[in-house]
């Protein structure tokens, strides 16, 4: 569903961008509103959160749908952790609808999917890793803690008989998702450089990161 | 080639009484039959390569490497490395989920109400989550490692946005799917309720395992042939073993 959202950029307490094929890394305190907006159209944001005091507490893929029976994501979805609690909610959506079923790209999926090859293109994972090695807010996570991920702006239908599909995106120049933090959150991000599907346009681009003070 | 499943090739057979929880090493050329004894079952399935747990079941990298949003016969279960963990080589139910998780505690006490040890001693309520840590834990593992499962048996369909419904009796009584293991692979199973089952009485079906060797996957196998990502894929896994 779409909505809109009336905060304002000048009032951001962080406004930075996320190259492509970068990845991100930080944390939300609890009631702080997140904003991904995707600059220049089309471009997949995989990201993944944890309970920043006990990151054994993720977010859960199979929680998420399950309990909102639904494959979708867009405003008003809650985004459930491992334990079932509310980690996130989606507060407004210009976009209309995020894929949380495609998971992330690495060099070996690259390799059953594209060509054995592919190994050294960049990828999502590769970020992840890079991240956890590099980042403070990492708290001694691993690859061991990379779950199953949300795609912001990408488009993944599933047909009513079962066929997945990568489709062109639904997104385009300037449309955002925001989110309200329900819980202090840490925040994974790669801004997929995944250069073999549609799900960047073929032309992986910067995304902008706002994060704004709760009321 | 399709495998023949010959009772006289059976190896050990095990039941696993509705609502409970397995696990064990299931060695690259082995085959398991799950069967579904009274129909309705719901049997979660966690993979691991045994000799490297760090490599696991990757339900997103087995969905879109084969475009498809449930398993059937032909699809394999790939691991995050890029390799076939498992195939399913025979399949009379045509449909199983792998996007829904497993139920816990919370569902099934407010699905089921509550039924503890102390009331009911084996005939407690038990549920999907706790069952898969208890088994994880025994091999050193725990919630970290709990990832998407295989529910065998389970269909759950979507609607044109995405709103998902749980498809009642997708499995019928003596429904059988072969799962061949292409990797040797730790195998962690619940019989526990689908999370999304509507049934009101807390009565999970048993299913029975049936062990017996197939040997690799054939260069004319279904699986490695059902399309080209699985080629690559079985040789990503034949690489492993050389």
């Amino acid at each position: 569903m779409i909505a809109e959202s009336q905060l304002d950029p000048k009032n951001a307490i962080v406004n930075q961008v996320c190259n492509a094929g970068d990845p991100w890394m930080a944390e939300l305190k609890k009631d702080q509103i997140f904003r991904i907006l995707d600059l220049e159209g089309n471009q997949a944001v995989d990201t993944l959160f944890y309970s920043a005091s006990n990151p054994e507490e993720r977010y859960s893929v199979v929680d998420t749908i399950a309990r909102q029976r639904r494959l979708y994501l867009t405003t008003g979805s809650v985004l459930y952790s491992s334990e079932g609690n509310a980690m996130l909610t989606i507060v407004a959506d210009t976009c209309g609808r995020h894929d949380t079923l495609g998971g992330a790209c690495s060099a070996e999926s690259n390799t059953t999917r594209y060509d054995l090859a592919k190994r050294h293109m960049h990828s999502c994972r590769d970020s992840f890793m890079h991240a956890l090695n590099t980042c403070e807010c990492a708290n001694h996570m691993s690859k061991r803690d990379i779950t199953s991920n949300i795609n912001f702006f990408m488009n993944v239908p599933v047909t009513v008989d079962g066929g997945l599909v990568f489709a062109d995106g639904i997104s385009g120049p300037g449309k955002y998702v925001e989110m309200r933090a329900e819980m202090d959150v840490t925040v994974l991000i790669s801004n997929c450089p995944q250069l073999n599907n549609p799900c960047n346009g073929y032309n992986p681009t910067p995304v902008r990161l706002l994060v704004w003070n709760g009321n | 080639m399709v495998v023949k499943f010959k009772p006289e090739n059976v190896l050990w057979e095990e039941t696993i009484p509705g609502g409970c929880h397995w696990s064990g090493l299931m060695r690259r050329g082995t085959a398991l039959r799950l069967t579904d004894l009274t129909g309705g079952a719901n049997c979660s399935a966690l993979f691991y390569n045994a000799e490297d747990k760090l490599e696991r079941y990757n339900f997103s990298d087995t969905l879109k490497a084969q475009h498809t949003a449930f398993l059937t016969t032909g699809n394999v279960v790939y691991s995050d490395m890029g390799r076939v963990l498992a195939s399913i080589i025979n399949d009379n139910v045509g449909w199983h989920d792998t996007i829904c998780g497993v139920s816990d505690a919370s569902m099934i006490a407010a699905q089921y109400g509550t039924s503890s040890y102390q009331t009911h001693h084996n005939d407690m309520y038990r549920n999907g989550k706790d069952g898969l840590l208890i088994e994880l834990a025994k091999h050193g593992l725990g919630k970290r490692d709990l990832t998407a499962s295989v529910n065998f048996f389970s269909k759950v369909t979507p609607d044109e946005v995405g709103n998902l419904s749980f498809v009642a009796n997708n499995s019928k009584a003596g429904s059988t799917v072969d799962i061949r293991f292409d990797m040797n692979v730790l195998l962690v199973l619940s019989t526990a309720p689908h999370s999304l089952d509507p049934k009101i009485v807390y009565a999970p079906a048993a299913v029975k395992l049936s062990a017996l060797h197939v040997g690799n996957a054939s260069q004319e196998d279904i699986c490695r042939n059902s399309c080209a990502q699985n080629g690559r894929g079985f040789v990503n896994t034949e690489r492993y073993y050389l």
